[in-house]
């Protein structure tokens, strides 16, 4: 429970309601085919379905062609800089409890310049959904090896095919200790769609990688998982607990070892929730720090508390 | 009877040196003393030498004192070390279990008291001699005849609170150190002229607590950052201190993420505020130059050390300057100020956070080592006249909502803020128009530098020239910033005294600097800059490369040192002797 309180203006004006053209903003600047537009088209279908107020959404962003995100949504955003969109949304989430945080980057931003930031934001647990839109090399700087790229794949920076072991986002972001995990396709929409869905109504930090093709610079990249080009887009069969007869066989979404276990399935791998906790959030805690001072400073004004402050100094 | 004392207390860092000099000092501040103290610590975790020095006076206190009246040695090595810096006639008072001095010289007097044996005897049990600072402590109140039941009082709300025991050996040491037996000594001893009671309360802190407070007194309620020496101190006051306020404080993963998260606070409408010293800023830039593409408002707060890279952490310098006017990358104004003693720490904090909020702009505080752990005693501010408290204005934005107008301040619309037009804001990094909508229109991109540049020739307009101390004309004139202050007046005063026409000003405002300078040069034959950074290739500290290429003034000169200590006056006067001769 937040114990902030963000005081509003009250208005006589009717809300209305959100539809894909309130929320469209400038036509992206993606390239034709690229992944990323359906991610938008399935943001903008679970922001309406969720009934957002639309002055509450806010997105933020770093640097990367999917991280240009904030300038195609009609809504308050934030264009930051390389690997530190994290960062600045947690001092938004922190101090303004009444806001929809979501923040959009891909690999690099997510993986390489900013692995640090996502590492500790998923420790702390803050309140707000991360999309990375994971397209397996860097876009925008036009083909360089990014941090999720296979081994073998011919880049600019490595034209001899990439030497590194990649990083496997789904055990990274489990092991961090992020509690929502999800991993979906651009291609699925639907999947999309309700993996954001859950990840949005989840408390705390919930990541969902989405596999989102660079049709430039890495194309036909996960083919594997597309049905429509051959593959195959393997769910994660969700234990219902149910005592249905083959329940015990689902994933256990709760279980961290079998999470990471999941996670190392073979390319293209399984889609869909790899782990969801409740965990009491960096926001909460924070939160109670104020209630717990404020309870014991009681009506005090902000001068009297400095006054006594000073007092002790005399 | 005497205007001040300069008391040097030299052991290790474990001995609780520093909790003596600031009992001392906090004693000062409350008798309406003046006080103002100097401590060096070792950058190691525990042990080493450690001194602490306390000058106590009636009169003004400026300057830690160039030479000790009183040394307190414990060990030997402390001994050695430091009563080169007792002056003649001085006293030196040495623990004689652990210290055999030389006494047949006469320049000083030698006082043998057994403090180690003494406080075990005091205090016994299993503390061994863990008291003794409290023992010298004791000692000082009855040769100093300061005023003992408010240094008990004191002690007793330090110790308070806390197991017992330990507040009851402190006093068991601090009264044996009281009551021994020092014969004639206490009548070659100092007291203290009586100062003139200001009717005013008196406060006694440090540098990082005045500019905590100064920012909460400024309405900051919300800033991140990442533990550094010398500022952490400064960011464990605001992570308790906050939210009482309802604001918070969060110690980030790093110095990148603790400027981001400031910035994610100022841009929720929170005015924010992070620091470091300046190996951190080196690591913040990259997000400072967005603070000012975005025009976002931030503080940073830099207490310099000694640098380049990990340098001398606990020793004071003032190199950052450069970096904070010109750091990061692009055009990239931002306000950077500079307090001149512990007090103003508090009220430059206070004018930070007014300037940040005005202009949307980032300002840069240049605090540095010395500043933030002396104890200086001030008048207690009147809050009812300086204190603000923040309110976050989400009111719907107008439909002619236009955050960076060509001419004008910026207004920004915090998320949460309804936009009765429809279209909401995007804060980007990107060069934008007036709208902040993106574009690299190369005409736009000349328009809104000049924008951002013009934010910071207005505040120039506003500020006040620097007051002129000592002769309103005359041979030279001494040009300082930040922790210089003190030893530069004193050096003006003993100058003058000495019949030269001489005087000092001192620059708060460094970038933009007030307006008026070049008036005040044009009264002076000499111009010394007097900074504690290194003259550099062409012979010129960093503000005096700066005055010259804004003043293009030939008679500007510097005098620079990187020793990691403070100005001493005599070191200010030698370096003006250099290139005149004032003390023939």
């Amino acid at each position: 429970m937040s114990t902030i309180t963000i005081k509003r203006p009250e208005t006589s004006e009717p809300v209305a309601k959100l539809d894909k053209k309130a929320l469209s903003a400038d036509h992206p600047t993606w390239c034709p085919g690229c992944g990323d537009f359906a991610v938008l088209a399935s943001f903008f279908k679970v922001v309406q379905n969720l009934g957002i107020p639309h002055e509450q959404i806010c997105t933020i962003a770093g640097i990367g062609c999917s991280s240009r995100f904030p300038y195609f949504v009609n809504g308050h955003g934030v264009h930051y800089i390389h690997g530190r969109a994290i960062p600045l949304a947690t001092g938004v989430s922190l101090s303004r409890p009444d806001l929809n945080i979501f923040v959009f980057g891909g690999d690099g931003d997510g993986f390489s310049i900013g692995g640090n930031h996502l590492e500790h934001a998923a420790r702390k647990n803050l309140n707000l959904t991360y999309v990375i839109m994971d397209n397996f090399v860097y876009g925008l700087t036009k083909k360089q090896t990014s941090p999720t790229s296979p081994v073998g794949f011919k880049s600019k920076t490595d034209p001899w095919g990439a030497q590194d072991e990649p990083v496997n986002p789904m055990r990274k972001l489990v092991a961090s200790g992020a509690t929502f995990v999800a991993r979906t396709h651009a291609a699925q929409i639907n999947h999309m769609s309700e993996m954001f869905e859950r990840a949005i109504k989840h408390p705390g930090f919930s990541v969902v990688e989405v596999l989102s093709e660079c049709v430039v610079f890495f194309k036909g990249s996960f083919d594997a998982a597309n049905p429509r080009k051959g593959g195959e887009f393997p769910l994660i069969p969700e234990k219902q607990w149910d005592e249905s007869p083959d329940d015990w066989k689902a994933h256990d979404t709760t279980d961290l070892s079998k999470a990471i276990k999941l996670a190392e399935d073979p390319w293209p791998g399984k889609f869909g929730v790899f782990y969801e906790v409740e965990r009491t959030t960096k926001n909460d805690n924070e939160h109670a720090l104020i209630a717990d001072a404020q309870a014991k400073v009681g009506n005090a004004s902000s001068q009297e508390i400095l006054a006594k402050r000073f007092a002790r100094m005399r | 009877m005497v205007d001040d004392a300069v008391i040097r207390i030299a052991g290790n860092s474990q001995d609780g040196i520093q909790t003596i000099g600031g009992l001392l000092a906090r004693l000062a501040g409350r008798t309406d003393q003046d006080v103002i103290t100097y401590m060096t610590i070792p950058s190691t975790i525990s042990g080493g030498p450690s001194i602490f020095q306390v000058r106590i006076g009636s009169g003004e206190i400026l300057s830690p004192g160039d030479q000790a009246d009183f040394l307190v040695a414990f060990y030997e090595h402390s001994f050695k070390s430091h009563i080169g810096f007792l002056r003649e006639g001085g006293i030196c008072l040495y623990d004689s279990d652990e210290v055999t001095p030389d006494t047949s010289d006469k320049r000083f007097t030698f006082v043998p008291v057994p403090l180690t044996s003494a406080t075990v005897e005091a205090v016994g049990g299993t503390a061994k001699d863990r008291g003794k600072n409290m023992f010298a402590l004791g000692l000082l109140c009855s040769v100093f005849d300061l005023d003992r039941p408010r240094l008990v009082e004191i002690i007793s709300r330090q110790f308070g609170g806390k197991d017992e025991s330990i507040l009851r050996n402190a006093l068991l040491a601090f009264d044996a150190g009281y009551a021994y037996p020092l014969g004639d000594i206490l009548d070659l001893a100092f007291q203290l002229k009586p100062a003139v009671a200001s009717g005013k309360n008196r406060v006694a802190t440090d540098g990082n607590t005045a500019m905590a407070l100064g920012l909460i007194a400024g309405g900051v309620r919300h800033g991140a950052g990442y533990p550094i020496t010398p500022w952490s101190p400064i960011m464990e006051q605001l992570r308790v201190e906050l939210p009482q306020y309802g604001g918070m404080f969060i110690q980030a993963e790093d110095e990148l993420a603790a400027i981001s998260i400031a910035l994610g606070f100022s841009y929720s409408g929170h005015l924010a505020i992070t620091g470091s010293a300046g190996p951190g800023l080196s690591l913040k830039m990259e997000a400072l130059s967005w603070a000012t593409m975005a025009e976002i408002p931030l503080i940073v707060i830099n207490v310099q050390r000694g640098g380049p890279s990990t340098g001398l952490p606990t020793s004071v310098e003032q190199s950052d300057l450069m970096q904070a006017i010109y750091g990061s990358h692009g055009d990239c104004p931002r306000v950077v100020l500079a307090p001149k003693d512990v007090e103003d720490c508090f009220y430059i904090a206070i004018e930070a956070a007014r300037i940040a909020r005005k202009y949307s702009v980032p300002v840069i505080i240049l605090s540095d080592q010395a500043l933030s752990s002396r104890i200086e005693a001030f008048t207690e501010p009147d809050l009812a006249k300086v204190m603000v408290d923040p309110v976050l204005d989400l009111s719907p934005a107008p439909e002619d909502y236009k955050p960076y107008p060509l001419t004008g301040e910026t207004r920004h619309a915090p998320p949460g803020t309804r936009m009765s037009g429809g279209s909401y804001p995007v804060v980007t990094g990107l060069e934008h128009d007036e709208m902040g909508h993106p574009t690299s229109n190369p005409d736009l991109h000349m328009k809104m530098t000049a924008r951002r540049r013009n934010k910071l020739r207005r505040l120039e307009a506003e500020l006040p020239t620097p007051e002129i101390y000592g002769d309103a004309q005359g041979e030279i004139l001494l040009v300082g910033w930040g922790s210089t202050y003190g030893p530069i007046r004193e050096a003006v005063s003993q100058l003058r005294e000495k019949g030269l026409k001489l005087a000092a000003i001192h620059l708060r405002h460094l970038h933009p600097m007030a307006p008026g300078l070049e008036k005040v040069f044009d009264r002076y034959d000499h111009i010394f800059v007097i900074e504690m950074n290194d003259e550099g290739v062409y012979g010129q500290g960093q503000l005096a490369t700066l005055l010259r290429s804004r003043f293009c003034n030939p008679k500007i000169r510097s005098i620079c040192k990187t020793d990691g200590l403070t100005f001493k006056i005599r070191e200010i006067i030698s370096g003006i002797d250099d290139f005149i001769a004032v003390t023939a």
